[in-house]
């Protein structure tokens, strides 16, 4: 046994019976960590995948030269949300080497919640068209850094060409209330796209 | 034991999984959810399945948080589940069918659950 108590539950409630899973991604430094560790109710976890890909070289016979490994990580929390029901929630860059661990963390995914900062807009753009690839749909939050600039919501939508309907909200990672009030636009969002469908 | 408790470092996957890669079944999702069976013996398990069965003793856990707390890589953990499903020492729940997964009533339920914990 730890000598430490833990205040964090560990596992996961008798009751519980079903699991969904939010992305939760942007591009370096946005807060993506941040934000799970705000929202998580257990203590956020973590994993790392060492990845070795085949490079260029193919007549090398020293067998190392050629090859890179890549370690990805990704950190992700959970949220119970009723008494059958837990919402994880992953958070991990969207970029092309992390493909692997991508493709895991969208399949079967509701949505995904897109971390951005004003001084880096088109940082974003990589991550949003891996999620357009996917058909997953997203929210975007933007976290407002000390030194970011003020930029009315009309330029954010212009520079990241969102789609009239995709939400967009500024957020504080490290608070609370802020992050959930983030994560509550994507899942209404996600639940309108529903009614829409069934309408159709 | 602690499920807290970090593993001893970085394992060689092929080690653990005795030199597979891919896991015996491909039924697992990140956030599948594992039971273990709380009746079989752990005799003849290798260390990596006796610490992932005495882990998940403690109550359910989704496959990423296996992986979490014993500090693998998910494909790792996938194999050595797979391997514990085939002998009986852990059940998984039945996932969510896609069909319903973007069910309103499931986003209802999701979007109530936010709203009271916010
Ligand atoms: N002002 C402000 N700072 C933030 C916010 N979110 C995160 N930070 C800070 O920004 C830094 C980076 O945050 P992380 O959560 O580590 O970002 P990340 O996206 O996980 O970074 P990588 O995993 O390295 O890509 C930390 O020092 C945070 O405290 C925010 O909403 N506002
Ligand atoms: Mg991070």
């Amino acid at each position: 046994m730890d000598s430490v108590p833990s205040p964090d539950p560990v596992y996961l409630s008798d009751t519980v019976t079903r699991a969904v899973k939010i992305v939760i991604t942007g591009h370096f430094g946005v807060g993506k960590t941040t934000l799970v560790n705000t929202l998580s109710e257990i203590r956020p976890l973590h994993t790392e995948e060492v990845m070795t890909q085949a490079g260029e070289g193919i007549d090398d016979l020293t067998g190392t030269q050629g090859k890179t490994t890549t370690t990805v990580a990704m950190d992700f929390g959970r949220l119970t949300v009723s008494d059958s029901l837990v919402l994880y929630l992953f958070g991990a860059p969207g970029q092309e080497r992390f493909m692997p661990l991508w493709k895991d963390m969208t399949q079967g995914a509701l949505g995904a919640l897109v971390l951005a900062d004003t001084r880096w807009l088109d940082r974003s753009f990589p991550v949003m068209d891996l999620l357009e690839e996917r058909g997953l749909a997203y929210a975007v939050a933007v976290n407002h850094f000390a030194d970011s600039p003020d930029v009315p919501e009309e330029e954010i939508r212009e520079a990241l060409d969102l789609l009239p309907e995709t939400p967009l909200v500024v957020c504080d990672a490290r608070d609370r209330a802020s992050a959930f009030r983030a994560l509550i636009a994507l899942v209404q969002y996600l639940l309108t796209r529903t009614t829409v469908q069934e309408a159709v | 034991m602690s499920p807290r408790k970090r593993g001893k470092g970085l394992v060689r996957p092929y080690v653990v999984t005795e030199g597979r890669a891919h896991p015996t079944r491909n039924t697992f999702d990140l956030v599948t959810l594992v039971i273990a069976s709380t009746d079989l013996p752990l005799t003849g398990l290798n260390p990596e399945k006796r610490r992932l069965m005495e882990l998940c003793r403690g109550g359910a856990l989704s496959v990423a948080e296996i992986a979490g707390h014993l500090a693998l890589p998910v494909s790792v953990t996938k194999v050595l589940l797979a391997d514990l499903v085939d002998s009986g020492h852990v059940t998984t729940r039945a996932p969510i069918p896609p069909a319903q997964r973007h069910d309103a009533r499931i986003l209802e339920e999701l979007l109530d659950g936010l709203r009271s914990l916010s």
